[in-house]
């Protein structure tokens, strides 16, 4: 037990993991999904638990387990993963500014518990405070562990579970349920809501195409589509 | 169930995390700020989301017996969702209202279910 105040590293450590703590209760079922497609898809439990170590990145677990349980060629599997993660890119160019002094070891940390709450919590706090960039870094790891932690505890669940789900319950239903959850935050403007819709229809309009690559084409349109609407304005 | 090889899955595992960790490394290892990237391909990452997100979740409401069919309990449970994700963007509320309207249709027998 330590005594005297906390070091501001410290408290900026614990208001990162205090300020995720409400968005970490969706993550949880979201998880425990994971857990439960990536042993429906086949794979072997050592694989579906080590899968969400390996890729860190929920959205991109699910459709690859989606495809994998299809038998989707490989190829299609990994490009589709990588594409709906291109996102990340815009998030460490925007990290990097204020992590700039760390050391790159630190960074690739950083790089490695990067995801879409931990980013949005630390760049908010960012805007408002003017820390040094060890105070900031500690910020952002708080957020990231405590969202890593609950992940990963999240598909350790839903792999143990994953087996002894009856099929009459359709748990595999949970995850276009999911998509569907995290989509509507996504659309923030015109642009985004007609890549969206594009995509939506393209997809449903798609699904028989050859190596299951409706999935990237439809993408492909939604964002050609946002494009031209974002260009109309 | 795949019918792809266990070594086949790690290589899908490996190859996913690898580029997915270089992703998020990118910037960060070689410390280019935001403005280096072409205004055009920051607008196509800001639609990225959307988009997949959409191709993703749609089929699995339109194509629930994997032909075009709007007449399922699927798809009337997933527009069900997506208004509750529309208008609470409430993920729990939008996964329990999908599951619970899914399970009622199929308990009443709708779709002959």
């Amino acid at each position: 037990m330590s005594t005297g105040a906390p070091t501001p590293t410290r408290a900026a450590f614990a208001d990162g993991a205090r300020a995720i703590a409400p968005i970490v209760i969706g993550v949880f079922p979201f998880g425990l999904i994971a857990g439960v497609a990536a042993v429906e898809a086949g794979l072997t439990t050592v694989q579906a638990l080590a899968a969400s170590p390996m890729i860190f990145a929920g959205a991109s677990q699910l459709a690859a387990m989606d495809l994998i349980g299809r038998d989707s060629p490989l190829l299609v599997i990994v490009l589709t993963a990588w594409v709906i993660n291109a996102r990340f890119a815009m998030y460490s160019a925007a990290l990097a500014p204020p992590f700039a002094s760390l050391r790159l070891r630190h960074r690739a940390v950083a790089a490695y518990l990067l995801t879409d709450q931990a980013f949005a919590m630390s760049t908010i706090r960012f805007a408002r405070t003017d820390e040094p960039a060890p105070a900031r870094f500690a910020f952002y790891l708080g957020s990231a562990l405590v969202l890593a932690l609950t992940w990963h505890t999240a598909t350790i669940i839903g792999v143990v579970v994953g087996t002894g789900v009856p099929a009459e319950w359709s748990l595999d239903f949970a995850v276009p349920l999911v998509f569907i959850a995290l989509l509507f935050p996504a659309i923030t403007d015109r642009a985004t809501r007609v890549a969206a819709i594009a995509a939506a229809i393209a997809a449903a309009s798609l699904r028989g195409l050859p190596l299951n690559l409706g999935l990237l084409t439809a993408a492909l349109i939604g964002i050609v589509a946002g494009l031209v609407a974002r260009g109309r304005q | 169930m795949t019918s792809h090889s266990t070594l086949a899955i790690w290589g899908i595992l490996a190859a996913i995390g690898t580029g997915t960790f270089l992703i998020r490394f990118s910037f960060l290892a070689v410390l280019a700020r935001v403005d280096a990237i072409p205004p055009l391909v920051t607008r196509i990452l800001r639609l990225i989301p959307a988009a997949v997100l959409a191709a993703i979740a749609m089929p699995a409401l339109t194509h629930a017996a994997g032909t075009f069919d709007l007449a399922t309990d699927r798809f009337v449970a997933g527009t069900a969702a997506a208004l509750v994700a529309w208008r609470t963007r409430n993920v729990v509320a939008t996964i329990a209202v999908g599951m619970g309207v899914l399970w009622a249709i199929d308990a009443l027998g709708w779709f002959g279910g």
